[in-house]
């Protein structure tokens, strides 16, 4: 809502000295956000004139039509003034800005020579002048409005402040100059004169036309409806300059007179008004629900299928506006309309709201009525408008037509201590009674054994007072937020994170350590990027949810798998010459698609049942934590110490070890073996279990992917489900036990079949070797001479310790005949 | 013991004086000061202390001697011993001195040669300042509390006193999972993780809920359609808003420090009731450039205040709706966005940073905000 400081003014006596942005800060400090503080015509510097434009010759030389008119500012000559524009005609008042003047965005006006003619000054817009957006022509200001050589910067409101407020959808009164107006009295403490409570001046009805009839077929959506007749209404009669400044300085184009009016009435009270054609209506205007097939073209010429959700206004021939929204084209008044009716009605704000999704369409009406409007303001609003319309436009009165259905108080109970008691400090009963009674309560205290219990009608236009917690925060808020103490409440002792969480913040560190950088990406994905990862059809990565609404319509499915989301990110970095890279990313995936049989929907006045809640789960996808690590180019930098090192498989492999040993899984339980992910090397790529279960995946990209991803040749990945380690972990390991005997070293090479993995040979080496043996390293592979083809050698260092002894050389030797028997039996493995 | 007679020989035994004793002493002492390295002493040590050195000679020839000749030649030639391996240890000590600073000069490097070779990489920031922001929490007693990104619909809005055609809806545009009527959205807030705690958690409840949170904005400077909040939550009997503003000042102090201040401004969520937003003054201008075009401020675009998040006590009717005692019980929560905390906090002017993944963003703030 935008609003002028001396519409302000107007309605409240505010300090004479006081400064928009001091009015600004007392409505913060209340709960309006006031978002800027803006002068009209800021910028703009010396005189500008009201002229009237005596002659105008036309310019056809030129690419564009130009006009040389004859100005008369005041003096004794017209001034010759170049102007551009096309919407005036001689005779009119218009503005000028003279040689000398500044105008916004520092443009001094200068005498100067310009098509031909010297022009003495510039005929200008509004938005020229700082004062508005419009720019569609010149400022044409209504006859009568100011004389040539009048100051045009009083006409036209030049120097006053503008409030723009962002009203909050609890405050739907505040949605127009008597709320703000209210607030303000309030924030200073002095009188407000509600206009909703000036006399009504409205003459008797003429009684020579008979108003429509009207009537609501759906009073719980339209409790009140009502219908003003007006005749004999001048459509020529122009808009007094200063409606038209207010209304521009809301942010409204000033249209017609009887359209300006509802306008104005809407922004000075907050009541919504539609003026129809009163020529165009047949019979009973009523409030009723679209029949299904019904169209409506509104006065935005959209032509708007109706449902039976749909609220309309109707008559006898069929729809003839969306109630609270919009009107209809057919009875849209125009510039020769002289009957009018005038509509005033409370629409339920929900059922506005739904339309207004529906179409896809939001009205400074619908605005009003999706917060709530005051439920007794349509005739006082209705009436208001009339009046003006009689005293500016020459109509006639023909009386009101009207539906109501009875009015539900609302009286909400209260303990006068509940604002102190819920703020934390001192609010003594009576200031909480004239606090409420200042935004327009009627509180009644009712002292007891209990206490002091109050009884609170809110005010009409206050729709969202309704619980005791609404009634605490008008209190505290004009007792001041600021006030408020500064004061620490004592949580019982806590538990720390959780294991999962200490899991993921080492998982973070100890990968950020090894050099590994994290990325956060989107987890929106197309199918695109599935297919490019070369995934089966049944791929269960492929199983995933999709967004109804997605920002893009390229990729409307949530990830099933980090990848994508790296791939995308090594891209970028690459792209901008980073093509050494290793990134990875901690983050929620998504499996399963939501089925939308039934919705589950628990109500909201008791704790939903252990069933109702479950069922709720159960409609989630699956949406497990995982991470994922994607490396191009060398792992470690080339430099003055060498080439460097390309990052290969292993790296990747190694990273998933990490993370596994990280979450306390220790190394024995862990088994690596060759994966089959279509989307990796075929010969370079692992999977990793621990006890048996599948925690992940590792290897080197397939060469298609990485050449269609633009990536490095041998570039890596790794994913792995970080729940499904976080679930076999160990947070609390227990104590080694080692001895302290000295250690006997033996390395042994073993020959085998190339397509034993080293993994087996390793496994028989430790069986064979019984407990003696303490750790096995693998330190060479060899194929080649002195190994048969088809083969290779493969050389462990072996560390043995006995729990309480030193090993004496003729019991080792009798281990390692033992290692090679049980690797020649397991195996075919021989000695080398 | 000492050996036979019957080798005793006048002549050698004449070795034995005292001249001829200082004279080896001399001789061997300047033979070890002369050594130059270590070498050249071990070949003095050889000549002048070995097993073939006169001395040792002359020790074995005491053996010979007449019973009363002995004693005093023992002593001689046991002093001239001593002497000269003394001579030799002092000669050793300085010159391993020698070879030992000589090594070392000689394996002297350029320490000046670039030294990262594993360079460290980077947590994100994101990640690293919601941790940062929960220890406060943490070291207060909180527990994290956590929940799904994509939740039920209920969980995000109706439990949180958002009914259906409630104007709030639209003011957070929501990411509905397919289909539309599904109830499952992407949660467009941390709040649903407030349901989830109260209807979880033992009373009383106080937790805190960092997480990545979806609105369908496009990506601009300064919008994100995925972002992160933090979320916290009280419930206990006999809180207060001055609770919750006492809450909000110690965060605020660790975040930014001490001298930091805040603001509660009224405000509406459906959630609270009173609602507050919470503003920090800028901290770079100090509410100086309000007004005054001449000092623009870029962190609080000259406004004075930052906006930091939303808070509130929670509103009666969100207790209501997860059955806890309203009479008993109240609460407090707040929320606040992660972005924009580290975009004034640490000066990102760019939201596009953030989600872009490039390493060079990610890798300046290394491992921890």
């Amino acid at each position: 809502m935008r609003i002028s400081l001396s519409w302000i003014r107007e309605l409240v006596d505010v300090p004479a000295n006081a400064t928009g942005r001091d009015v600004a800060a007392r409505l913060i400090s209340a709960g309006l956000e006031v978002e800027s503080v803006e002068n009209v015509g800021e910028g703009l510097s010396g005189p500008i004139i009201v002229g009237r434009v005596h002659e105008i010759e036309e310019l056809t030389d030129f690419k564009k039509p130009i006009r040389w008119c004859q100005v008369d500012i005041g003096g004794d000559e017209p001034s010759g003034i170049i102007c551009g524009a096309r919407n005036f005609v001689e005779g009119d008042l218009v503005v000028v800005a003279p040689p000398g003047t500044t105008l916004p965005g520092d443009f001094t006006i200068t005498a100067r020579k310009t098509y031909d003619h010297v022009s003495n000054g510039m005929i200008c817009s509004e938005r020229e002048l700082g004062l508005g957006e419009d720019h569609a022509g010149i400022i044409v200001l209504a006859e009568g409005t100011a004389a040539p050589g009048d100051d045009a910067a009083a006409v036209l409101g030049v120097g006053d402040e503008i409030l723009d407020i962002a009203i909050t959808p609890d405050r739907g009164y505040a949605l127009s100059a008597r709320g703000i107006g209210r607030e303000v009295a309030i924030a200073y403490q002095i009188a407000f004169d509600d206009p909703v409570d000036r006399p009504e001046e409205l003459p008797a009805p003429a009684q020579d036309r008979a108003p429509n009839a009207c009537a609501s077929d759906d009073l719980a959506s339209c409790p009140l409806f009502t219908l003003r007749t007006i005749t004999d209404f001048d459509p020529s009669a122009p808009t007094p300059q200063w409606m038209v400044n207010r209304l521009r300085d809301s942010g409204m184009r000033s249209v017609s007179l009887a359209v300006d009016i509802t306008n104005y009435v809407m922004l000075e009270l907050g009541q919504p008004l539609h003026a129809f054609d009163l020529d165009s209506l047949q019979g009973t205007v009523r409030v009723d629900r679209a029949q299904p097939g019904e169209v409506l073209e509104t006065i935005d010429h959209v032509e708007r299928k109706l449902g039976n959700d749909d609220l309309t206004i109707r008559d006898d021939r069929g729809p003839i506006g969306l109630a609270g929204t919009m009107g209809g084209a057919d009875t849209e008044i125009s510039d020769t309309t002289t009957n009018i009716a005038l509509e005033a009605a409370f629409f339920e704000a929900s059922i506005v709201a739904r339309m207004g999704r529906r179409h896809r369409l939001s009205s400074e009406a619908s605005r009003r009525f999706e917060r709530g409007i005051d439920r007794t303001l349509a005739p006082v609003a209705s009436a208001r408008a009339t009046e003006l319309l009689i005293k500016l436009g020459g109509g006639r009165y023909q009386g009101m037509t009207a539906v109501e259905a009875p009015m539900d108080t609302r009286v909400i109970t209260m303990a006068a201590s509940h604002p102190e008691a819920v703020a934390g400090m001192p609010i003594d009963a009576e200031r909480v009674v004239s606090t409420l009674e200042s935004v327009g309560c009627a509180v009644t205290s009712n002292i007891d054994a209990h206490g002091n219990q109050l009884s609170v009608e809110p005010p009409a236009w206050r729709p969202d007072l309704t619980d005791p917690a609404d009634l605490v925060e008008e209190v505290v808020r004009l007792v001041g937020y600021e006030n408020l103490p500064s004061t620490l409440p004592t949580a019982p002792a806590g538990h720390g994170r959780t294991w999962a969480q200490r899991v993921r913040r080492r998982v973070g560190a100890v990968l950020a350590a090894r050099g590994m950088t994290e990325v956060l990406t989107y987890p929106f994905v197309s199918q695109t990027e599935h297919d490019a990862l070369r995934w089966n059809d049944d791929d269960p990565r492929r199983d995933v949810p999709r967004l109804a609404n997605p920002l893009s319509d390229e990729q409307p499915l949530l990830r099933g798998s980090l990848l994508p989301g790296l791939i995308a990110a090594a891209q970028r970095n690459v792209g901008r010459g980073t093509t050494d890279l290793s990134i990875f990313e901690l983050g929620s995936i998504f499996r399963g698609s939501v089925s939308a049989t039934e919705s589950v929907r628990p109500g909201v006045h008791a704790r939903p049942s252990d069933q109702e809640w479950d069922a709720l789960q159960d409609l989630l996808p699956q949406q497990p934590m995982h991470i994922a690590a994607l490396w191009t180019g060398a792992g470690e930098p080339r430099g003055w110490w060498g080439t460097g090192r390309t990052t290969q498989w292993t790296d990747a492999i190694e990273a998933l070890l990490v993370i596994a040993e990280s979450a306390g899984i220790d190394p024995d339980r862990i088994t690596v073996e060759p994966g089959s992910d279509p989307g990796f090397h075929p010969g370079r790529q692992a999977r990793v279990l621990v006890d048996g279960t599948r925690i992940g995946h590792a290897g080197e990209i397939h060469p298609g992917v990485l050449e269609n991803a633009g990536l490095p040749a041998r570039s890596c990945a790794m994913e792995a489900d970080l729940d499904a380690i976080t679930a076999l972990g160990v947070d609390a390991r227990p104590a080694p036990v080692f001895s302290t005997h000295p250690v006997a070293k033996e390395d042994i090479a073993l020959v085998v079949s190339a397509d034993v993995s080293a993994d087996r040979v390793a496994a028989s080496i430790r069986q064979g070797a019984g407990e003696l043996l303490e750790d096995v390293t693998l330190f060479d592979v060899y194929e080649g001479d002195q190994v048969p083809d088809g083969h290779k050698s493969l050389a462990f260092a072996l560390r043995f310790r006995a729990p309480d002894r030193t090993l004496e050389a003729e019991e080792l030797a009798g281990v390692r005949v033992a290692i090679v028997e049980q690797c020649a039996s397991d195996l075919g493995a021989r000695l080398r | 013991m000492s050996g036979p007679n019957t080798n005793f020989d006048p002549k050698q035994v004449s070795a034995l004086s005292a001249e001829a004793v200082d004279q080896m002493v001399a001789e061997a002492v300047a033979a070890i000061a002369a050594a130059g390295d270590l070498d050249e002493l071990k070949a003095a040590r050889l000549a002048h202390s070995g097993d073939r050195s006169p001395i040792a000679l002359a020790n074995r020839e005491i053996g010979a001697l007449p019973p009363a000749a002995k004693a005093d030649a023992g002593k001689r030639v046991g002093q001239a011993r001593a002497q000269v391996k003394k001579a030799l240890e002092d000669r050793e000590v300085v010159l391993i001195a020698e070879r030992d600073e000589q090594v070392m000069r000689a394996e002297a490097v350029d320490v000046t040669l670039p030294a990262n070779r594993r360079p460290l990489g980077g947590r994100h920031p994101l990640t690293t300042l919601m941790e940062r922001m929960s220890d406060v929490f943490i070291s207060m007693g909180y527990d994290i509390a956590e929940g799904p990104e994509a939740e039920a619909e209920w969980a995000n809005f109706d439990a949180l006193n958002v009914p259906p055609d409630h104007p709030a809806r639209t003011m957070q545009d929501t990411f509905y999972v397919e289909s539309p009527d599904s109830g499952v959205v992407l949660r467009t807030q941390t709040s649903p993780i407030q349901i989830r705690a109260m209807l979880d958690r033992e009373l009383p409840i106080y937790v805190v809920a960092p997480g990545r949170v979806y609105r369908t904005d496009e990506l601009d400077a300064t919008h994100t359609p995925v972002f992160h909040q933090i979320e916290g939550l009280a419930v206990d009997e006999g809180l207060t808003m001055a609770d919750l503003k006492g809450t909000l000042d110690h965060l605020a102090t660790q975040m930014f420090g001490e001298g930091i201040v805040t603001r509660l401004r009224p405000s509406y969520f459906p959630f609270t009731e009173p609602s507050a937003e919470v503003d920090l003054e800028c901290f770079v201008c100090e509410g100086a450039s309000v007004g005054d075009p001449s000092r623009p401020c870029r962190t609080c675009g000259s406004e004075g205040w930052i906006e930091w998040g939303g808070c509130g006590m929670v509103n009666p009717r969100v207790l209501q709706a997860v059955g806890i005692d309203t009479e008993k019980y109240r609460g407090f929560a707040f929320g606040m966005g992660i972005e924009r905390t580290l975009m004034f906090r640490n000066g990102v002017t760019d939201m596009r940073d953030m989600v872009e993944g490039d390493v060079r963003f990610t890798q300046a703030f290394g491992v921890d905000v």
